[in-house]
């Protein structure tokens, strides 16, 4: 006599159009109901940590870029901020004002972009032509500050690439004149849709405790109604000067991540008006021989510049040994680098705590138990980048 | 199309080539499928603003049955190829591929053990785009030089060339 089993394994992913890249999972189901749910992953891994032992510092840095590639700015900053917490680097105050007003624009095109490939995996197709629309305008500050549309890598070690282009106040107001319109079409569209309530409220539900075991972070933790932020609890790069409100969650579920990601676009919306209305002046780099290389201009006229600027590009600075572990409130979550000098002018070690990564974990509890179409709504809630998983 | 394999190398032929090329070139189905980072870029050129639709290229499949181009966007790794590969002997004949960005045409920046150095090393590739990731203006011109070597091809080289895959 043979058993039957009562499940069924279903494989979803590498290529489903709605694992947002190269997610697999491996689903066990009993009917519609979900019994077992198993990411796998690695399926883009590039050996980005390794890649970087293997540079110089500041050759390290376009490859932050391309982890997280829907907020690369915010990758640029993490990178930065625990290199120059490990050299012990003053940063002018411009420079602050500057990295904080382009990390909030960052996590406006992120959640710009997760609003519309969420949208377009629970049917409404339109939400993601609306939603790129706007993010058009953010690339257009990113292509006027760097020359590029995605990988910018404008934020430098001790600074930033290069002066400011001369119409980013312009550019800046723009994108807030835009976005602010755009975010009430998309509560006009969405928030009180029946289709999207009835496919996001109660669904891929997670409380308060189980978020904290699981270790999440970022919208996905706030959703659950837990108050942290890494902006508010460990403040960097001068994000104590600005006004701003973490917004909070109350059920744990898709529909309320959905309403914490508008209000904080609504709330970094509002950081960037402080940052251009009151953008001090100052250099763009911090003055340091030897560790930043020195203005363009004076590499030209004058003999020390050229001397340390060919020094910086050829050997690189030589860090000190130690390890530092630097956080920042990206898009998706906390993230964290965590850089190990050995005296030489390469890390020795690097390591990331990706957001999307551990928040990812969290799948097999969202969706155990309940029906298969729902997971499309929890992969699409977590808001993962397969590039930042699997680095 | 199976009427191609009886006709001979004539006029008739040359004549039916025009008349097929044409209408491929202007109903090129591409696969939606995108990898790393250039998948961003390839949304953004199918999105308001730049909108692919204007070459009649806007019809994403999400099944390979159903889809003749392939725009393999972004870096492949290892344990991605034989996906990749995969995908590929799933798409019916005629098809194309589009090997869009740096890391899939060559590596890219990332020349390691996890990343395959060029996507041409598992599937034949018909157009490299260049640039980490291209702009869609980049795509969108490797798509019409892709037309314009859609308009070119006969059936009688196609024939020959599915002969041996075959």
């Amino acid at each position: 006599m043979t058993t039957v089993s009562k499940t069924v394994e279903l494989n979803m992913g590498p290529q489903h159009p709605s694992t947002h890249g190269v997610l697999r999972v491996v689903l066990e189901l009993d009917g519609e109901r979900v019994v077992k749910a198993t990411p796998v992953i690695g399926y883009l891994h590039t050996g980005i940590e390794k890649t970087m032992e293997s540079k110089l510092y500041y050759k390290a840095l376009p490859a932050t870029d391309r982890m997280d590639y829907l907020s690369p700015m915010s990758n640029n900053l993490g990178f930065c901020l625990a290199v120059e917490k490990l050299m012990d680097i003053e940063i002018p105050e411009k420079v602050k004002w500057v990295r904080v007003c382009l990390a909030e624009l960052t996590r406006i095109k992120s959640h710009l972009a997760w609003v519309g490939t969420h949208a377009l995996d629970l049917g409404a197709m339109s939400m993601l032509l609306y939603a790129f629309r706007e993010r058009e305008s953010i690339i257009d500050v990113y292509e006027a500050c760097s020359g590029q549309r995605m990988m910018s890598s404008y934020i430098r070690i001790g600074g930033l690439a290069q002066e400011l282009p001369e119409d980013f106040d312009k550019l800046v107001r723009k994108v807030i004149k835009q976005v602010a319109q755009g975010i009430k079409d998309y509560e006009d569209l969405l928030t009180n849709n029946e289709i999207f309530i009835n496919r996001t409220k109660n669904v891929a539900v997670i409380s308060a405790a189980d978020a904290l075991d699981y270790s999440l972070s970022g919208p996905m933790l706030r959703g659950s109604g837990v108050n942290y932020d890494v902006r508010k609890a460990n403040p960097y790069s001068g994000y104590e000067y600005f006004d701003f409100e973490i917004p909070l969650g109350k059920n744990g579920d898709a529909y309320d991540r959905y309403l914490i990601r508008l209000e904080e676009m609504r709330q970094s919306l509002r950081i960037i008006q402080q940052t251009i209305d009151g953008m001090p002046e100052g250099p763009y780099r911090a003055h340091l021989p030897g560790i930043v290389l020195p203005p363009k201009e004076d590499v030209l006229y004058k003999m020390e510049s050229m001397i340390f600027h060919f020094k910086i590009i050829t050997e690189g600075f030589k860090a000190p040994c130690g390890g530092v572990y630097q956080a920042i409130e990206a898009p998706k979550g906390e993230l964290g680098f965590y850089i190990q000098g050995d005296g030489t002018n390469k890390p020795n070690r690097v390591r990331v705590r990706p957001p999307s990564f551990i928040n990812l974990a969290s799948l097999p509890k969202l969706v155990e138990g309940r029906l298969f179409s729902d997971v499309v709504c929890a992969i699409g809630s977590i808001d993962i980048v397969l590039g930042e998983v699997d680095r | 199309m199976g009427l191609e394999e009886k006709i001979p190398d004539s006029i008739i032929l040359t004549t039916l080539d025009k008349m097929v090329n044409w209408a491929r070139k202007r109903s090129m189905w591409p696969f939606g499928f995108g990898l790393a980072c250039c998948a961003i870029e390839m949304i953004s050129t199918f999105a308001a603003h730049f909108d692919l639709a204007r070459y009649g290229m806007e019809v994403m499949r999400p099944s390979p049955r159903q889809a003749d181009l392939m725009i393999v966007a972004g870096r492949v790794s290892m344990k991605m190829a034989p996906v990749v590969r995969t995908l590929y002997e799933q798409m019916p004949n005629p098809k194309w591929v589009i090997s869009m960005g740096a890391c899939a045409s060559c590596g890219g920046v990332f020349n390691n053990y996890a990343i395959l150095q060029g996507v041409d090393r598992i599937i034949p590739v018909d157009i490299y785009v260049p640039g980490c990731p291209p702009r869609p203006e980049q795509l969108m011109d490797g798509i019409l030089k892709l037309q314009q070597k859609v308009e070119k091809e006969s059936l009688k080289d196609k024939r020959e060339e599915w002969g041996r895959s075959a």
